[in-house]
C-alpha cells in the first residue's frame, strides 16, 4: 500500500510539474508584459533597461524558477483586465462555478441511481428500453445545444397551433405540446447570499434556485447517459452473482435483495468512475456557463481568451490542472482502498 | 469445387459482414442518411440554391426570415435564413461538408499517431511503453475536450483572431486529432499485446525480419478490425469536439462556417424569435453524430472486439 501511495503521488508531483512548464511556456511565448506596463513614448533604452530589472533576459531556466516559486507561495501574476492577483479572480468565480457542479451531480446521483437500477431489474420492461433508447440519442447531443433547447422550451416558450384551435380537443392539443417558458436563462440572479469570503450563495433564494434549474440540468444531461448505462451494466453483473443467487435461494425478498445486497456492490465502481467524471466535468462547464452567461470560472476563461488576459489564462491552466489532479490521485487512493484486489502498484502481469 | 476463383464481390455477399448489415434495420437506416448527407455534403456546390462564401448573392433585407409553412416565409429560403441573409439550406449544406471535412481529418491524423504510438508501446514494451501510455493516461484524464480547449485557446491567443480565421480548417484538424490519439493507441496497444504472443510473431522473428516489418507488415494488419470500430465512433466524437470548440468561438469562423458555428451565430437571435437559425442546424448535428454512433454500435457488435463503452 506505501509504494503504491508513494508511485500515485510521485506522479501527481510529476503531472503538476509538467502542467507548470506548458503554462510558463505559454506565458513566455505569449505575453510580453512590458508592452502592458510602459507606453509607446518609452525609449529602446529605457525599455531594456526595465527588461533588466525583471529579469526578462535571464536564462529559461532561471525564469521558470522563478515562476514556479512565485505559483507556490500562491502567486500568479496579476490579470491584465481586471488588475489584480489573478488567484483572487479565480476565488471570487469558483463559487458559481461549483455550485452549478453541485446542482448538476444532485440531478445526476438522484435519476441515474433509480433509472439504472430499475433498466438493469427488467431488462425486458418497455420503460428501460425507453431510458436506454433515450440516453444512446442523449451521449449524441451536444451539451450546448441541449441548453439553447432548453432555452427555447423553458425560457422563452414555444406556442403550437398546429391542431384546430377552434375545436375542444385541437385547443387541447395545442395548450400541450405549448410551453409556458418564463425560466430565467441569464446569469445567477440578484439575490445572492453572502456565506464566507467571496462565496455567494445562489442556493438559499428563490430566484437564486430557479436561475440555477436549467444551467444544471443541461450539464447533467451530458453525464446523465454514461451514468444510467455504468450503473444498469454494473447491476446487471452482480444479480448474476453467485452470493445474489444464494439470497435468491434462501427466500430473501426481490428488495432486500435488490436494494441492499446487490445495490452496495454496485455502487463502489460507480462512485470511482463519478469521481474522475466530475473532473472532466469541467471542460463542459465551460460550454454551459457560456451559453447562460453563468458568471463562473468557464465563462471568465473564455473572456480572458478574447482579451488575451495571458496571467488569467495561465493561471487557470494551473488551477484546473491542480483539481484535475487531486481528484484523480484521491480516485485513485480510495479505489485502492475500498478494492484490495487491484493491482497496487500498476505492474503488468 | 464449383468455382476455382470467387470474385471479392461475392465473398462480400457471403460474408458475416453483409448477412448481419441486412438484418439490421437500425444499421441500415443509419447508413443510409449517412450516405445521404455525405453526399449532400460532397456535392454542396452543386446542390445549394447560393453560395453563402460568396458576397455578392446576400442581401441583408432577407436576413432572419423563417423557415417555409410559417409566416412571412418566401419559398426561395426553404430552411429560412440567418441574420446576415444567407439562405439557411446552403450554409447547412457547406457547414456539414465543413464539418465532415473536419471530423474525418481529425480522425485520419489521430489513427496515424494512435497506430504509430500504439504499435511502439505495445511491440517495444518496457520504458517505451511506460513512457507513452503515462502520457496518454494523463492527457485522458484531463478529458480530450479541455485538451482541445487549451490548445486552441492557446493558438487563437498567438495567432490573432484573423490569421486564426484562415488556418483555421487545419487547426481543428491538428487539435482534434492530438488531443484524441490515446483514444486509438490504447486500442491498437491492447490488441498488439494479444497478437505479440502468437506463432506467427515468432515464425517471422525466427526468420530474421526486422522489428518494423513484424510491427507494419504482421502485426498490424491484424489488428485492424478494432480500429475500425473506433475510429468509426471517434469521427462522430471530433464533429461533437469541433462543434464544441466553433461555438465557443475558437473554431470555424462566421464566414466559413461549421455546423458548430452555424449554432453559435444563431443562438444570438435566439431571444429574438428566430429560433430556425439555431435549432436547424443542430438538429442536422445531431442526426449526423447519432446515425455514426449507431453505426458504430453495429460495427463494434459484427466485428465483436473485446472493447468497452467509453
Amino acid at each position: 500500500m506505501l509504494a503504491f501511495l508513494v508511485q500515485r503521488i510521485s506522479q501527481a508531483f510529476l503531472v503538476m510539474f509538467v502542467i507548470s512548464v506548458i503554462a510558463f511556456a505559454i506565458q513566455d511565448g505569449l505575453g510580453d508584459p512590458l508592452q502592458e506596463m510602459v507606453g509607446m513614448s518609452v525609449s529602446a533604452e529605457e525599455r531594456e533597461a526595465i527588461r533588466e530589472e525583471l529579469g526578462l533576459n535571464d536564462p529559461m531556466v532561471v525564469q521558470y524558477l522563478r515562476f514556479a516559486g512565485n505559483a507556490l507561495q500562491g502567486d500568479l501574476g496579476n490579470s491584465y483586465f481586471y488588475s489584480k492577483p489573478t488567484l483572487e479572480v479565480i476565488a471570487e468565480h469558483l463559487p458559481a462555478t461549483l455550485e452549478l457542479v453541485i446542482g448538476a451531480s444532485l440531478i445526476i446521483v438522484f435519476l441515474s441511481v433509480p433509472i439504472g437500477v430499475y433498466a438493469a431489474i427488467r431488462p425486458q420492461a418497455w420503460l428501460s428500453k425507453l431510458f436506454m433508447g433515450v440516453s444512446t440519442v442523449g451521449i449524441s447531443i451536444p451539451v450546448f445545444l441541449t441548453a439553447i433547447v432548453l432555452i427555447q422550451l423553458f425560457s422563452i416558450g414555444v406556442t403550437v397551433n398546429w391542431f384546430p384551435s377552434d375545436t375542444g380537443w385541437g385547443q387541447w392539443l395545442n395548450d400541450f405540446f405549448s410551453t409556458e417558458g418564463g425560466l430565467p436563462s441569464y446569469g445567477r440572479g440578484d439575490e445572492l447570499t453572502h456565506l464566507f469570503g467571496t462565496w455567494e450563495s445562489g442556493f438559499f433564494t428563490g430566484t437564486g434556485l430557479m436561475h440555477l434549474v436549467l444551467p444544471s440540468v443541461s450539464l447533467a444531461s451530458i453525464m446523465l447517459p454514461l451514468f444510467i448505462r455504468l450503473i444498469r451494466a454494473e447491476m446487471m453483473e452482480v444479480l448474476q452473482s453467485d452470493y445474489i443467487r444464494y439470497a435468491r435461494a434462501k427466500g430473501l425478498s426481490a428488495g432486500r435483495i435488490n436494494f441492499l445486497h446487490a445495490l452496495k456492490n454496485t455502487m463502489l465502481p460507480v462512485i470511482t468512475v463519478g469521481g474522475v467524471q466530475i473532473g472532466i466535468m469541467v471542460a463542459y462547464t465551460i460550454l454551459t456557463e457560456t451559453v447562460f452567461q453563468w458568471p463562473g470560472v468557464g465563462l471568465m476563461f473564455l473572456e480572458a481568451i478574447t482579451r488575451s488576459d495571458i496571467p488569467l489564462i495561465v493561471a487557470y491552466l494551473m488551477v484546473v490542472g491542480l483539481i484535475f489532479v487531486v481528484t484523480n490521485t484521491l480516485v485513485d487512493l480510495i479505489y485502492g482502498l475500498v478494492n484490495p484486489t487491484v493491482k497496487l502498484t500498476g505492474k503488468k502481469a | 469445387m464449383t468455382t476455382a476463383t470467387v470474385s471479392r464481390w461475392d465473398r462480400f455477399r457471403e460474408s458475416f459482414f453483409w448477412y448481419s448489415f441486412k438484418r439490421d434495420k437500425v444499421a441500415i437506416v443509419s447508413f443510409v442518411v449517412l450516405l445521404l448527407m455525405v453526399l449532400a455534403a460532397v456535392f454542396a456546390p452543386l446542390l445549394a440554391p447560393a453560395d453563402p462564401y460568396d458576397l455578392a448573392q446576400i442581401n441583408i433585407m432577407n436576413s432572419e426570415l423563417p423557415p417555409v409553412g410559417m409566416s412571412g416565409a418566401d419559398p426561395a429560403f426553404p430552411l429560412g435564413t440567418d441574420a446576415q441573409g444567407r439562405d439557411l439550406l446552403s450554409t447547412i449544406l457547406y457547414g456539414t461538408r465543413v464539418s465532415l471535412m473536419i471530423g474525418f481529418g481529425a480522425v485520419v491524423l489521430q489513427a496515424f499517431l494512435g497506430i504509430l504510438f500504439g504499435l511502439l508501446a505495445g511491440y517495444l514494451g518496457g520504458k517505451v511503453d511506460a513512457v507513452l501510455m503515462r502520457i496518454a493516461d494523463v492527457q485522458l484524464s484531463f478529458s480530450t475536450l479541455m485538451v482541445a480547449i487549451i490548445v486552441g485557446a492557446v493558438f487563437k491567443a498567438s495567432f490573432g483572431n484573423l490569421m486564426f480565421g484562415e488556418v483555421a480548417i487545419y487547426m481543428l484538424i491538428f487539435i482534434i486529432g492530438v488531443a484524441e490519439w490515446p483514444q486509438i493507441a490504447r486500442t491498437v496497444r491492447a490488441s498488439v499485446l494479444a497478437e505479440k504472443k502468437k506463432e506467427y510473431v515468432d515464425a517471422a522473428k525466427v526468420m530474421g525480419f526486422g522489428t518494423r516489418r513484424i510491427m507494419f507488415r504482421h502485426i498490424l494488419p491484424n489488428t485492424l478490425s478494432p480500429i475500425f470500430v473506433i475510429g468509426t465512433v471517434q469521427i462522430a466524437n471530433a464533429i461533437i469536439s469541433e462543434a464544441a470548440l466553433s461555438f465557443l468561438g475558437l473554431g470555424m469562423p462566421e464566414t466559413q462556417p461549421s455546423l458548430g458555428s452555424l449554432i453559435k451565430s444563431g443562438f444570438d437571435y435566439i431571444q429574438s424569435g428566430s429560433w430556425w437559425i439555431t435549432l436547424i442546424p443542430g438538429l442536422v448535428l445531431v442526426v449526423l453524430v447519432l446515425v455514426i454512433n449507431l453505426l458504430g454500435d453495429w460495427l463494434r457488435d459484427v466485428m465483436n472486439p473485446r472493447l468497452y463503452k467509453g
